[in-house]
């Protein structure tokens, strides 16, 4: 949950800045600002159940490629707003569905997590939903583009639903549910949703990434790594 | 400061008895401490010189976004990365308040933007120097915030209702941002020798362009002069940045900084600093867009802005089917 949040924040606030309207810059700083904070309190807990005196930070900014266990579909880079914005729908439309099932959890700290990061995220997926509705329903072009997203990225989706022996929740279960989410605003945004139902998966076992994140966290990481013994 | 240079249209400050009995009574109102507010009559020059002063604050304020942008992904910490995206995202904001401010002059944000893209609208010139290390984070919030509030603190008081109010917003989350940059400079300043070497290079480096922020000295200048008499510019460029030295001097003393100036020192019968003129060829320069990143600054935002094209058009385009559709159905 830390690295999904971690990696697709830092994705998000690649856009500081450069957005379409003022509005989004803002808007875009505040999804990149939840999903850091989200990073700080699952990386926190991850740290606190391994005990072995590394702290968030540390997981964040001193582990390589192989062990980052966040989803294929975070760490696509942002192309253009609408493959931005659609990887955020697709994204927040499962976060929210997992946030929901771990709020139940019969450990309270991931319960607390949980329940606080999915009022954000609530609003992060309606937010998601008005734009791929508007841009899906907009002009021609924008319709072109957030069709070319949701094809580009579709064949990250699947992996969301694979489960693992590390999962506390069955992910799978949760296909049906999304299903309905998404066909639902996909539907009204007059795109169609693609047949193949192929997917790549690694991303969440760490097995085999895609290579935009050995160049993410080449940036991400470069401080910590280049002044190992420097506080900031 | 952020707005830098801005030309008053009028010829020099007429006497009161020279005034026609609209504008008299108009300076009057300026004069009592009244504000202005936009369904009121004012002078035309007024008007022009304030949607000038607001739009080249608004844009600082966007333009200001890039070279701290420039540092969020680099972010050492998860905190630090907090901290700046939201010190960011606050900047986004003070633009959007300022541009509704100018439109209650009549301006829009697009007319306002597309003078900025094409060059015909200037930003402070501090955004146009790179920020190369993490310190420069520090640099940023510490002088240019400081410098910014040192300006923004007394525009509270500004004659015109609209701008008065979107100072007093902009002021209180100025402080935070001077704060947060102060704080890393101290880490920085505290730290290993690495980053002591980092935080003295990017005071080098800031310490000129944060004095030029206030402007060259205006003591004779008639379009100062106007400005100040319509209470939209509230002390001389000099005063501003006097202050800013005296203030900024112990900072860098308590944090173990050397201030780069030979000349620096205390003068007892002004009960402030002597201090030495920063470059204003190179100010000139750089007003002239030759700025050391002026290009690249101009660049990322047409880039933005053309990229951005289509999400406008597809918003505007299905807010438009929405409400035909409303219509329809009713
Ligand atoms: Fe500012
Ligand atoms: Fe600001
Ligand atoms: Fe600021």
């Amino acid at each position: 949950m830390g690295d999904n949040s971690l990696v697709l924040g830092h994705r998000v606030s690649e856009w500081c800045g450069i957005a379409p309207v003022l509005e989004e810059d803002i808007a875009l700083a505040n999804t990149a600002l939840d999903l850091i904070g989200q990073t700080q309190l699952w990386l926190g807990l991850a740290a606190e159940c391994e005990d072995r005196g590394r702290d968030a930070d540390a997981l964040a900014f001193r582990r390589d490629v192989w062990d980052f266990r966040n989803l294929l579909l975070v760490e696509q880079p942002n192309r253009d707003f609408g493959h931005t914005m659609m990887r955020q729908f697709l994204f927040d439309a499962w976060h929210s569905l997992v946030l929901a099932a771990l709020k139940s959890s019969d450990n309270s700290e991931i319960a607390a997590i949980a329940e606080k990061s999915l009022k954000e995220v609530t609003y992060h997926l309606e937010r998601s939903s008005d734009t791929v509705i508007a841009l899906g329903n907009g002009t021609e072009e924008s319709h072109k583009r957030m069709q070319a997203g949701l094809d580009r990225l579709w064949p990250y989706v699947g992996e969301m639903f694979l489960t693992d022996k590390h999962d506390l929740i069955d992910v799978a279960a949760l296909r049906p549910a999304f299903d309905e989410l998404t066909n639902d605003v996909l539907r009204t945004a007059t795109l169609s949703i693609p047949t193949d139902n192929f997917t790549h998966k690694g991303g969440k076992t760490g097995a085999r990434h895609t290579e935009h994140l050995g160049h993410m966290i080449a940036t991400m990481q470069f401080l910590p790594r280049a002044y190992p013994d420097a506080k900031w | 400061m952020y707005a830098q240079m801005v030309k008053s249209t009028g010829t020099g400050v007429k006497s009161l008895d020279e005034m026609e009995p609209q504008e008299r009574a108009f300076q009057e109102r300026i004069n009592a401490g009244d504000k202005i507010e936009p369904k009121d009559w004012m002078p035309e020059g007024y008007r022009k010189n304030l949607i000038r002063q607001i739009g080249q604050h608004a844009h600082s304020e966007i333009v200001g976004q890039l070279p701290e942008g420039n540092w969020i992904t680099r972010a050492p910490t998860l905190e630090r990365k907090a901290i700046l995206l939201a010190k960011v995202q606050d900047e986004a904001g003070h633009g959007l308040y300022l541009y509704c401010a100018a439109e209650t002059l009549g301006a829009t944000r697009d007319e306002l933007t597309e003078m900025l893209l094409d060059g015909r609208m200037k930003y402070s010139s501090i955004f146009n120097y790179p920020t190369l290390t993490w310190a420069d984070m520090g640099a940023v919030g510490w002088l240019v915030d400081g410098a910014a509030i040192m300006n923004q603190v007394p525009l509270q008081r500004t004659s015109y209702g609209p701008y008065a109010r979107a100072m007093v917003r902009i002021c209180k989350e100025e402080s935070f941002h001077q704060r947060q940059g102060f704080d890393i400079m101290m880490t920085m300043a505290k730290g290993t020798d690495a980053q002591k070497h980092m935080a003295q290079d990017a005071f080098n480096r800031f310490w000129g362009p944060s004095l030029m922020m206030f402007g060259p000295s205006d003591e004779n200048s008639v379009h100062s002069a106007q400005s100040m008499a319509w209470k939209i510019k509230m002390n001389s460029n000099d005063e501003l940045r006097q202050k800013f030295v005296d203030q900024t001097v112990p900072q860098a003393e308590y944090l173990g900084l050397t201030v780069p100036d030979e000349n620096l020192k205390w003068n007892e019968e002004k009960g402030g600093y002597n201090f030495s003129q920063p470059d204003w060829d190179e100010f000139f320069d750089v007003l002239r867009g030759n700025g050391p990143e002026t290009t690249e600054r101009m660049e990322a935002r047409n880039k933005a802005w053309d990229d951005g094209a289509w999400v406008r058009d597809g918003m505007m385009a299905h807010a438009a089917k929405k409400k035909a559709m409303k219509v329809a159905a009713e």
